[in-house]
């Protein structure tokens, strides 16, 4: 074997990070685009299946709750039962598209498939690996998020220019959730021991939110610990989008949405660099 | 042991490198200047501390002593520059399945961040590397095995590095596609990059590397050029002798008393250093089998230890 390319190959590397280099250990964008062109490059294999259940999911969910449930119930917490959870569903199909890839995802590839192992022997650094990760399952939850609006929206949710702020909540929601996911698969000890996490954590996260039922039927406990759930503060925002809501609310909830990114960012960053540099 | 030629700063040095896994000592001050421009083989078995060696010139294992410098940046606090200026192929193949092979290299251009008008130059560059040329669009999972291995190798030169690391490069594979990465290990080389093999493979190290450096239990015990080491330690010729009814012991003390090393292969006794058996220790031994010295024979002589 002989390639062609001679001499000029050690005279010049074609990295750009070579000479103007920025000070070392600083956050760089240049390994995040990296990170994410190769998202891009496999999700253009897989967006078919993703976009499939992203859209016929919330068709179902409102057609068994909205039709089966809502013909029981009429009328909650001030709104119809299709109102209520057509903007309920926008909540929980971003929280799923975002926990569990990067529960599922990430473990995946971490662990089989030592994709990680190979991006940072390139010049990527840990936080900007988990940054581009989680920003590409945010971006991807803001998309999807808007999937079930406008499901809800042909089965007769009132459209509202509020609505164009719920890719946004999804965004941040998405990114969150994507962190949090990132974390707890590097805290699991083996792939098995994610069946706790699904059903222990993100079962009531996603239940006990004010998806599918309103809060106030619930035991005071149960409603103090909704607070402290981020979809709860997510389902908030995207109900103050489509029928309105008090400046001083929607700051706090868009405040409990940051701090909770702020947190799992650090938690992400911590525990997948254990897992990946010894 | 010379540390550079010419006197250029060594492409790669080490210093008293010390890694250690809870009570176990990976690796235990290890020393090893890689001058601009060679082929240095690292040989040892497999636990001698080749890989985790490895891991820490990417700074995904992070020393607990010592001193690591890459091209002029210290590793780990430059860590990022270095890597950007080198090349990594891991022992694990780690392509992306699901992606062709050209889609494999344009993720790693990016991540090397070849900017972005010589992108599409470096990927055909690479595949004409891999001579892939004709799979661009063929998934990684449906490569071979010497292809997916081409793949992995021309990943890590895409951005044209001027040094590239090789952890076990043809490991697993038949000697057939074996010996057609040799080819292409030689003509990076013959381009000038450094490079740094590591291998158990004792045919492999002795063919590519300018020179070897011998690692066991953490330790560079000795390196040099694979002729060198093996006319130092070994001599020109081997003479493996039977088990006289007296056993090897006694042999073994023998030649061992004339100053020759010894290896036990098996049920005979090699004898290093043949050609230099006195007429007088050749009436005591009788006739053995002769061969050439080779690498295992140094290192067998200097470790105790075997590597394949």
């Amino acid at each position: 074997m002989s390639l062609q390319e001679t001499a000029e190959r050690a005279e010049r590397p074609l990295s750009a990070a070579g000479a103007s280099a920025p000070p070392p250990g600083r956050f760089e964008l240049a390994p995040v685009r990296g990170v994410l062109a190769r998202e891009w490059a496999l999700y253009r294999r897989s967006w078919k299946p993703t976009t499939f259940a992203a859209v016929v999911e919330p068709i179902i969910f409102l057609l068994a709750f909205g039709f089966g449930l809502g013909s029981l119930v009429g009328v909650v917490a001030g709104y119809s039962y299709l109102d209520f959870i057509g903007t309920g569903i926008v909540a929980t199909s971003v929280l799923f598209t975002s926990i569990y890839p990067g529960l599922i995802d990430t473990y995946v590839r971490r662990v089989f498939q030592h994709s990680y192992d190979g991006m940072l022997a390139a010049p990527v650094d840990v936080r900007e690996l988990v940054t581009a990760e989680a920003g590409w399952i945010a971006l991807r939850a803001s998309v999807y998020g808007c999937a079930p609006l406008l499901v809800a929206i042909g089965f007769g949710l009132p459209p509202a220019p509020g609505m164009f702020a719920v890719p946004l909540i999804a965004l941040v929601t998405g990114f969150g959730f994507g962190l949090m996911g990132i974390w707890m698969s590097a805290l699991v000890p083996s792939i098995k021991t994610i069946d706790y996490i699904i059903s222990g954590l993100i079962t009531p996260i996603f239940l006990v939110a004010g998806t599918f039922f309103p809060l106030d039927e619930l035991p005071g406990w149960a409603q103090g610990i909704a607070q402290v759930n981020p979809l709860y503060h997510c389902v908030e925002l995207v109900r103050g989008a489509a029928f309105g809501i008090d400046a001083g609310a929607a700051a706090l909830h868009w405040a409990a949405l940051f701090a909770f990114v702020v947190v799992v960012w650090g938690l992400a960053v911590f525990q997948m660099r254990r897992r990946l540099v010894d | 042991m010379p540390s550079s030629t010419r006197g250029e700063p060594s492409a790669l040095s080490l210093r008293g490198v010390v890694k250690s896994y809870g009570s176990i000592r990976a690796v235990d001050g290890l020393d090893l200047e890689v001058p601009s421009g060679i082929v240095l083989g690292l040989l040892g078995p497999n636990g001698a501390g080749k890989s985790t060696t490895m891991r820490m010139l990417t700074a995904q294992s992070r020393a607990d002593g010592g001193e690591i410098t890459i091209l002029g940046h210290s590793v780990p606090r430059e860590s990022k520059r270095a890597r950007a200026l080198m090349g990594v192929v891991p022992q694990h193949d780690n392509l992306d399945e699901e992606l062709t092979a050209a889609e494999n290299l344009q993720v790693f251009a990016h991540l090397y961040r070849v900017p972005r008008a010589e992108r599409e130059a470096a990927v055909e560059r690479a595949l004409r590397i891999a001579h892939l040329e004709d799979r661009r669009h063929t998934r990684a999972d449906k490569l071979s095995g010497g292809m997916r291995r081409r793949l992995l190798i021309a990943r890590g030169l895409v951005h044209r590095p001027r040094l590239v690391l090789l952890d076990e490069p043809t490991v697993g594979l038949d000697p057939q596609v074996r010996q057609e990465l040799w080819g292409l290990v030689s003509s990076l080389r013959d381009e000038g990059v450094t490079v740094l093999m590591s291998t158990h493979y004792i045919e492999e190290a002795e063919r590519l590397s300018d020179e070897v450096a011998l690692m066991a239990k953490g330790k560079v015990v000795t390196r040099g050029a694979p002729a060198d080491l093996i006319a130092r330690y070994a001599g020109k010729t081997v003479e493996e002798f039977r088990a006289g009814t007296d056993g090897h012991e006694a042999m073994e003390r023998r030649a061992e008393a004339a100053g020759l090393p010894t290896r036990r292969t098996g049920a005979e006794l090699a004898v290093m250093r043949a050609e230099e058996i006195s007429e007088e220790l050749r009436g005591e031994l009788g006739r053995g089998e002769v061969r050439a010295s080779n690498l295992e024979d140094v290192f067998v002589t200097l470790t105790g230890e075997r590597v394949e």
